[in-house]
């Protein structure tokens, strides 16, 4: 049975992408099986009684060395902050290309700490920062100078005990740019080496509160319990910086949902499934609940999501145990069919997610084709004509060219950078008046824009001579293009619109990064974990692929 | 040392701020990093061509001819965009002239990009000076000098047919010394080392 890939125009809507959930493909769970082999080390541990100096980790194999540069530093309570605002952090990072000498040490001492303020070399593959959940950190550090481990359910509130605020890679504030290292076949993966920088991270984040503690106590202090560790991620904070990337990238946004859409299809076209493949299923499945009970949020916005999804998800497990054998043709077709039938769409990406579980040989090698050599789709084909555009607007963008964009409500936001921070920012149009900063974000408005140019043109003329007039639009004639080939690279939806979510275009990204427990603190930004329940570097050669559905909280 | 990302998303800003659309902003984004892939000025000249650009007046050019001339210096960027969104009717011109082009090296990555579109090398001369342009994979040029280049006064531009840079006899002798790593086949050889079988009649 021929089972089609699902229709961009449903799966590309935002509320749609803002529901998406981590899987086999996301890229910190790829990264772990990549770097499964590797030699893991702590080169260099050089802190204080109170927690601050310099530390190194490494991941070796071979020839190559990928080393984890730590800087822990002193601040007040009153410097912390996740906002980019910020000028100092608990925590800077570098992942640097080798092993780094003294002079590297020093140069990177006198510029990871400032982070955007300080200038990386091409030698440097990520920078990052991150702050201490204060309360939780010092919590931790009194546990275990008392000799104790702490109490379980107050981290499990929290889930980590330190979050990153940024994490930059790819020719930023000087770091190596990508053409240099992407023909390494272990980082074939998108983010493979930022998803190594806050995976080490993680490490010195444990060893660091073991070491004050013991130095507070040399003899009474305990170590924090390896168990404990396990389920403890990084946590991250994020705001709008990461919404643009998905506009700006689409070729790249393309081959992510279509490693996802071309996986759950292949599932879905499955004749016969083992048992033992069925018990995986079912097995993360259930083991995948606590995950979803022990997400907890103020954002009344997911709570409702998270409501939804309990109890779409009870109803799925009670037609799994009692209704629904495995042994008939087809099985996980009939399950998603059922699924879009009687679930929202929270639920139904949940097990769209989880079906990849019991089957590596679909999504390892999926997961080797999510990157994207952008520059190959640039140029745009001019010697075509007006009729291949028009009826490639008309297929690839029909939802998106019958918005009425005269109407105030589809104009309500504009996109800008903040001169003060360079970060992207949302501003309502008709509050503001520095609209015509507007970043070129507003691709539904923009492309309306092209439909209606094209419709008044002969059809025989090359795109060549319709650009002579129209070059305002030769941004969305590139894109029209792009999406001709990659059906997957456009949001479906308006971007400036009244009813927008951004947290829906961050949510996107970072399920494709593996993270978990979204907690949106308002529309623009939220919190999140990272590798919660992942095994610890000395555990990675015997680890369990599906931990993420194994930690205790 | 700048990162060609920075170059790329600097180049691309600045050449909105000047007033150029989005779309070609991300042209000469893209251009200004090849320029400097390539070890030339990009970046400077571009700089230099955006400081007159506001006060002194520079022509655009639509249709691309075979002959383009014009008394006020021609804008390198809107010449280029064309130039590249022309090039599959230009390549039947086969030779193309222009006389006064400001800032001529911005004009450099677009045909090098263009090269690579249409499959065939092209040879550009501004001035006294060769570059050529070898599908946008590398530039080959007399040219060395780092400094800005305000003005080319005669640019020509000529498309190159896909031909050998070495003669059939130099090839055969090559050819020849090749075969020295094949193995001579014996009888035995002929009947077992190869997958199908000696007739293929059935």
């Amino acid at each position: 049975m021929k089972i089609n890939l699902r229709d961009p125009n449903i799966v590309m809507k935002l509320s749609k992408l803002g529901s998406f959930h981590q899987s086999k493909l996301s890229f910190l769970r790829s990264f772990l099986r990549e770097f499964k082999d590797w030699k893991y080390s702590r080169d260099l541990f050089n802190l204080d009684e109170n927690g601050y100096g310099t530390a190194v980790y490494s991941f070796k194999k071979n020839k190559r060395t990928y080393s984890l540069v730590c800087f822990a530093n002193k601040i007040t309570d009153e410097e912390r902050s996740d906002r980019v605002i910020a000028t100092k952090w608990d925590a800077s990072f570098a992942l640097y290309d080798g092993i780094p000498t003294k002079k590297d040490l020093e140069r990177l001492s006198d510029n990871v700490p400032k982070q955007e303020a300080g200038r990386l070399s091409y030698k440097e593959l990520s920078l990052a920062r991150a702050n201490k959940s204060v309360r939780i950190f010092d919590h931790v550090v009194k546990n275990l100078s008392d000799g104790k481990q702490p109490d379980k359910e107050l981290l499990s509130k929290v889930g980590y005990l330190y979050r990153t605020t940024a994490v930059y890679g790819s020719g930023k504030f000087g770091l190596a740019d990508r053409f240099r290292i992407k023909n390494r076949e272990e980082i074939c993966g998108p983010f493979r080496l930022e998803m190594m920088l806050v995976y080490l991270a993680r490490q010195f984040t444990f060893d660091q509160v073991n070491h004050i503690a013991k130095c507070k106590n040399l003899n009474k202090a305990v170590e924090l319990d390896n168990e404990i560790c396990g389920n403890l991620g990084i946590g991250n904070s994020t705001g709008l910086g990461l919404a643009p990337f998905i506009v700006n990238h689409p070729t790249l946004l393309n081959n992510w949902i279509l490693a996802r859409e071309t996986a759950l299809k292949k599932i879905r076209e499955i004749k016969f499934v083992k048992k033992t493949k069925a018990d995986v299923f079912k097995s993360c499945l259930n083991k995948s609940i606590k995950n979803v009970t022990s997400w907890n949020t103020d954002s009344e916005f997911q709570q409702k999501k998270i409501k939804e999804l309990i109890s779409d998800l009870n109803k799925f497990i009670i037609l799994l145990e009692k209704e629904f054998s495995f042994e008939r043709e087809y099985p996980f077709n009939d399950l998603y069919l059922w699924s879009e039938k009687n679930l929202g769409d929270e639920s139904i990406e949940y097990i769209v997610s989880m079906m990849m579980e019991p089957f590596d040989e679909i999504a390892d090698l999926l997961a080797t084709q999510m990157s994207s050599e952008e520059e190959k789709y640039f140029s745009i084909p001019t010697s075509r004509n007006i009729f291949d555009l028009r009826e490639i607007l008309e297929k690839q963008y029909s939802d998106l060219i019958k918005i009425d964009f005269s109407k105030k409500e589809s104009n309500q936001y504009f996109w800008f950078i903040s001169k003060n921070k360079r970060e992207p920012r949302l501003a309502d149009r008709y509050l503001n008046n520095c609209s015509d900063l507007e970043e070129p974000l507003a691709i539904a408005r923009d492309i309306n824009k092209l439909y209606a140019r094209v419709l008044i043109q002969n059809n025989n003329l090359t795109i060549g001579k319709f650009l002579i007039e129209n070059n305002d639009l030769r941004h969305v004639v590139r894109r029209a293009f792009i999406t001709e080939k990659f059906p997957y690279a456009e949001i479906q939806d308006n971007t400036i619109g009244s009813k927008l979510m951004p947290i829906d275009m961050l949510r996107l990204k970072l399920s494709f990064f593996g993270a978990n427990k979204f907690d949106p603190r308002s529309d623009k930004w939220l919190r999140i974990n990272m590798f919660q329940g992942a095994p610890l570097p000395n555990d990675l050669k015997s680890f369990d692929d599906h931990w993420i559905y194994n930690s205790l909280s | 040392m700048k990162t060609l990302y920075e170059i790329d998303i600097t180049t691309k800003r600045a050449s909105k701020a000047m007033g150029f659309s989005w779309g070609i902003a991300e042209e000469i984004g893209k251009n200004i990093r090849l320029l400097e892939m390539f070890g030339l000025p990009g970046v400077k000249n571009l700089n230099q061509y955006f400081k007159l650009y506001k006060n002194k007046q520079f022509q655009n050019i639509s249709l691309i001819t075979k002959t383009n001339t014009s008394k006020i210096p021609y804008c390198p960027i809107i010449a280029g965009v064309n130039f590249l969104d022309q090039i599959t009717i230009m390549e039947e011109l086969s030779e193309i002239n222009f006389e006064n082009v400001a800032f001529p090296i911005l004009l450099i990555p677009f045909l090098s990009r263009a090269s690579e579109i249409i499959g065939k090398k092209i040879l550009l001369q501004i001035n006294e000076k060769e570059f050529l342009l070898n599908f946008n994979q590398s530039i080959y040029s007399n040219y060395s000098n780092k400094e800005i280049w305000e003005k080319g006064e005669t640019i020509n531009i000529k498309f190159l047919d896909n031909k050998n840079s070495f003669n059939e006899k130099e090839w055969q002798e090559l050819y020849k010394s090749s075969e020295d790593t094949f193995v001579e086949e014996s009888d035995s050889l002929k009947e077992t080392g190869a997958g199908a079988g000696l007739t293929d009649n059935d």
